[in-house]
């Protein structure tokens, strides 16, 4: 349902990606890892519009990503992000948050919503927490209620920035648990992620990005165990034994 | 003293004609100003470079002139290409654009205080550029603008007594008048002077009640 066909994407002369051709398929789960600086978040931002590419194609079900084009903003109504810093409306209440984009953008009766939202909320473990502004949530708290506002949308697909790597570490588990529930639910996700345990036990198939291009892709258990690249080698191994 | 009572009441209700006229500049070229002011600051963070760069060009310029030009120029020039204006309304528009400029820099520095993720996150959402202006930028700038609005408030009410310059009879104009007519600069003027602080003061107290507030946040 994404396909990206030899994307390029320069910043000034600093070329970040040089010739990415992925496909990710419907209920997939696809995780992107790599070095910082690989490209992996700004080809991310490029599949929902929020970062131009160059050259190439992203297509999301036959569909060409034109960030510049008013089609975009449908594109985005069936792609949703989760941001590593939240992103969330800081004057709006947690469920204000989640009911944002269906009463405002799609215009679902706000009834209805405001229904969907709570049982969205509650599913992301934040019942009794509506009313909450950010400010007063924890980070895992937050980044909850960004997937629970992310899911409102009713996407197709969900892109996942980093989406643990703002979080104190015993906060982490909160949010992989509620992602590992999508993606036994089916969810499409790309995730662009750190955390190694997460992309064995979850992840269909992991993307090892660096310097701008696919290095090594496969299996996940297979690639993070028995990876075939001597730069994929290294990065795991430095990954996985920081000391 | 006693002579300062009894020229006072005397006095007063003419000056009181004046402070109709200042609080009547003043509100007219506040509601202006905001809406030129937002219409500047909307074009300045539109994100298309000609409109942003008109926007620039035309702040730079208001802000470049003195006030009392703008204002002749209103009054004694336009006629000259066929728009002849009252006094009263060329000091409403002459203070309003004057002003504009300042209340655009100032609504597009609360607009620039937004954080970028929050925009984006909304981009994300499928929300385009004026959805993202109303349901996230503008409730949450409102309160950061807020203190410099209530200051540029009290700066038009004085700057308002430029439009004597244009024989607009306001409390200045008024106070001008009567005095150079009696002869009693002292007791007009410290009128003339206490008036303004009625109508100040409040308006500092409630500058004072807004930045207390915006400091909580």
């Amino acid at each position: 349902m994404i396909e990206l066909e030899n994307v390029h994407k320069s910043f000034g002369n600093h070329e970040v990606i040089r010739g990415v051709s992925a496909t990710v398929a419907r209920g997939e789960v696809v995780c992107v890892i790599g070095p910082s600086g690989s490209g992996k978040s700004t080809l991310l931002r490029c599949i929902n519009g929020l970062e131009r590419y160059d050259a190439g194609a992203i297509r999301i079900e036959g569909v060409t990503v034109d960030a510049a084009a008013p089609s975009i903003r449908a594109i985005r109504t069936q792609v949703s992000m989760v941001f590593q810093r939240f992103n969330l409306f800081p004057h709006r209440s947690a469920l204000e948050n989640v009911v944002e984009g269906p009463i405002f953008v799609k215009g679902e009766p706000r009834t209805q919503s405001l229904e969907r939202g709570r049982a969205l909320l509650a599913q992301v473990g934040l019942a009794g927490r509506e009313h909450e502004k950010p400010g007063r949530l924890s980070g895992g708290q937050q980044q909850r209620v960004a997937i629970a506002r992310a899911l409102a949308m009713r996407p197709k697909a969900i892109l996942f920035d980093e989406p643990t790597s703002a979080l104190d570490p015993e906060l982490v588990g909160e949010v992989l648990g509620v992602m590992r529930t999508l993606a036994e639910q089916g969810m499409t996700m790309v995730v662009v992620t750190h955390e190694m345990g997460f992309a064995r036990e979850v992840a269909d198939r992991v993307l090892f990005l660096d310097g701008g291009v696919i290095v090594e892709q496969g299996p996940a258990r297979a690639l993070l165990s028995d990876p075939q690249h001597p730069r994929t080698q290294d990065f795991l191994r430095r990954v996985l034994n920081p000391i | 003293m006693e002579h300062f009572l009894s020229d006072s009441a005397e006095f007063l209700p003419i000056l009181l004609k004046g402070v109709w006229l200042t609080i009547l500049v003043s509100l007219g070229s506040l509601v202006l100003s905001t809406i030129l002011g937002l219409f500047w600051a909307f074009l300045r963070v539109s994100g298309l470079w000609p409109l942003t760069l008109a926007s620039r060009l035309v702040v730079n310029l208001i802000r470049g002139i003195p006030i009392i030009v703008q204002l002749f120029y209103i009054y004694f020039v336009l006629p000259d290409f066929g728009v002849a204006l009252t006094a009263l309304q060329a000091g409403i528009i002459g203070l309003g654009i004057a002003y504009s400029a300042y209340q655009a820099e100032n609504f597009r520095a609360g607009i620039e205080a937004i954080d970028p993720g929050q925009i984006e996150a909304a981009h994300a959402i499928g929300m385009g550029w004026w959805l993202v202006m109303r349901r996230v930028i503008l409730p949450q700038a409102v309160k950061i603008v807020l203190p410099s609005y209530g200051n540029i408030m009290i700066m038009m009410l004085k700057d308002s007594s430029q439009a004597s310059t244009i024989t607009v009879a306001e409390l200045a104009l008024e106070g001008k008048l009567i005095a150079s007519s009696t002869f009693k600069n002292t007791t007009v003027f410290t009128l003339v002077a206490l008036l303004y602080l009625c109508m100040s003061v409040p308006l500092i107290l409630l500058v004072g009640h807004l930045e207390r507030r915006a400091g909580r946040r």
